[in-house]
């Protein structure tokens, strides 16, 4: 009993909101982990690695190396989804998620978004395979992603946050990058099509 | 044993991304209109403690699990395509609000859709893949 109202207080423990330096505090310590393990943290190549385990390699010489190099990282990111699983089902927080005011006031007042919406993950009045234009915005936003990850060989993991780790000049540019983007759509192209 | 313990550490990643709040749509919203202090934080101290650790694990010789010391392979450097690749990247994380981590790690929350986003990154890549000798490296 007492083993149970442990792991139950444990549970409780960590379902509560985190405080961001907590987060970054967590963050690192998958730099220590992956580093020690001989590993870079990074995760964009899986969709290098999933493009070849698809075929791609008869197509572009980009996708032909020894994939087993890349085992770990499919096993990592398998490991993410039974994560988000696990945090979605087990260690839910009580509340929502806590944004700014201005943020929330600008989402309903603009947008007509509520910032309850997926449970504060995701606006799923728009994002879901009902609404043409949520799908026509995800195969797009993915598909820059995708791109551009893999053209600037990283993505936040690799450069935000190993990149930085090893002070790498091209990983402060590429970041610089992700800000531009990240700015220019948020800023000019999302009022246009929100 | 290896992959097991890689997959771990998945798992803790997907809690991590999760509880973090970083794989909100919303944070990445806020974020993108500096109207919030809490993704600058934890980008901040997990770039700050990076440092601190990996300078940490060259300074004192630590071998990695592959027996060999801590090293980073850079790339070549060239601004151009740091920005240009960046910045394509940064409109895609801007409008869905989740980079390829937390791509995953929201498939995993039950969120269908993101499926359809990983299938599009796929093909960005693919791309990317074809286009690759024609630009700027």
């Amino acid at each position: 009993m007492e083993l149970v109202s442990n792991t139950q207080n444990i549970v409780d423990f960590i379902s509560q909101p985190w405080h961001w330096a907590v987060s970054g505090a967590a963050i690192a310590s998958l730099v220590f982990f992956l580093t020690w393990m001989g590993r870079r943290f990074g995760v964009s190549t899986a969709f290098q690695d999933l493009c070849k385990i698809a075929g791609a390699e008869k197509f572009a010489d980009y996708f032909r190396y020894d994939l087993k190099n890349s085992y770990w990282r499919l096993a990592f990111i398998a490991g993410a989804i039974g994560g988000g699983f696990l945090a979605s089902t087990l260690l839910v927080n009580p509340e929502t998620i806590e944004l700014s005011t201005a943020t929330v006031a600008h989402l309903q007042n603009d947008w007509g978004i509520s910032a309850e919406q997926g449970g504060g993950f995701l606006p799923v009045d728009l994002f879901n395979f009902s609404n043409p234009k949520g799908i026509l915005l995800t195969i797009i936003g993915g598909f820059l992603v995708g791109f551009g990850a893999r053209y600037g060989s990283g993505c936040t993991s690799g450069h935000a946050i190993t990149g930085l780790s090893h002070l790498q000049l091209p990983s402060f540019l590429t970041v610089i990058g992700f800000f531009i983007g990240g700015l220019i759509m948020t800023w000019l192209i999302m009022p246009l099509i929100f | 044993m290896r992959l097991l313990s890689f997959f771990s550490v998945g798992i803790l990643f997907g809690i991590i991304m999760t509880k973090s709040e970083a794989i909100s749509w919303f944070r990445i919203h806020e974020m993108f209109r500096f109207e919030s202090f809490h993704m600058y934080g934890i980008i901040g101290v997990a770039v700050a403690l990076g440092v601190i650790i990996i300078a940490a694990m060259k300074r004192l010789k630590v071998k990695t699990w592959r027996g060999e010391f801590v090293k980073y392979k850079a790339l070549p450097l060239n601004p151009t395509r740091h920005l240009v690749a960046g910045s394509i990247f940064g409109l895609g994380w801007a409008l869905m609000g989740a980079c390829p981590g937390p791509m995953f790690v929201m498939l995993g929350h039950g969120f269908g859709i993101i499926a359809l986003m990983i299938l599009s990154a796929l093909l960005g890549t693919f791309t990317y893949g074809l286009l690759r000798h024609k630009l700027p490296h």
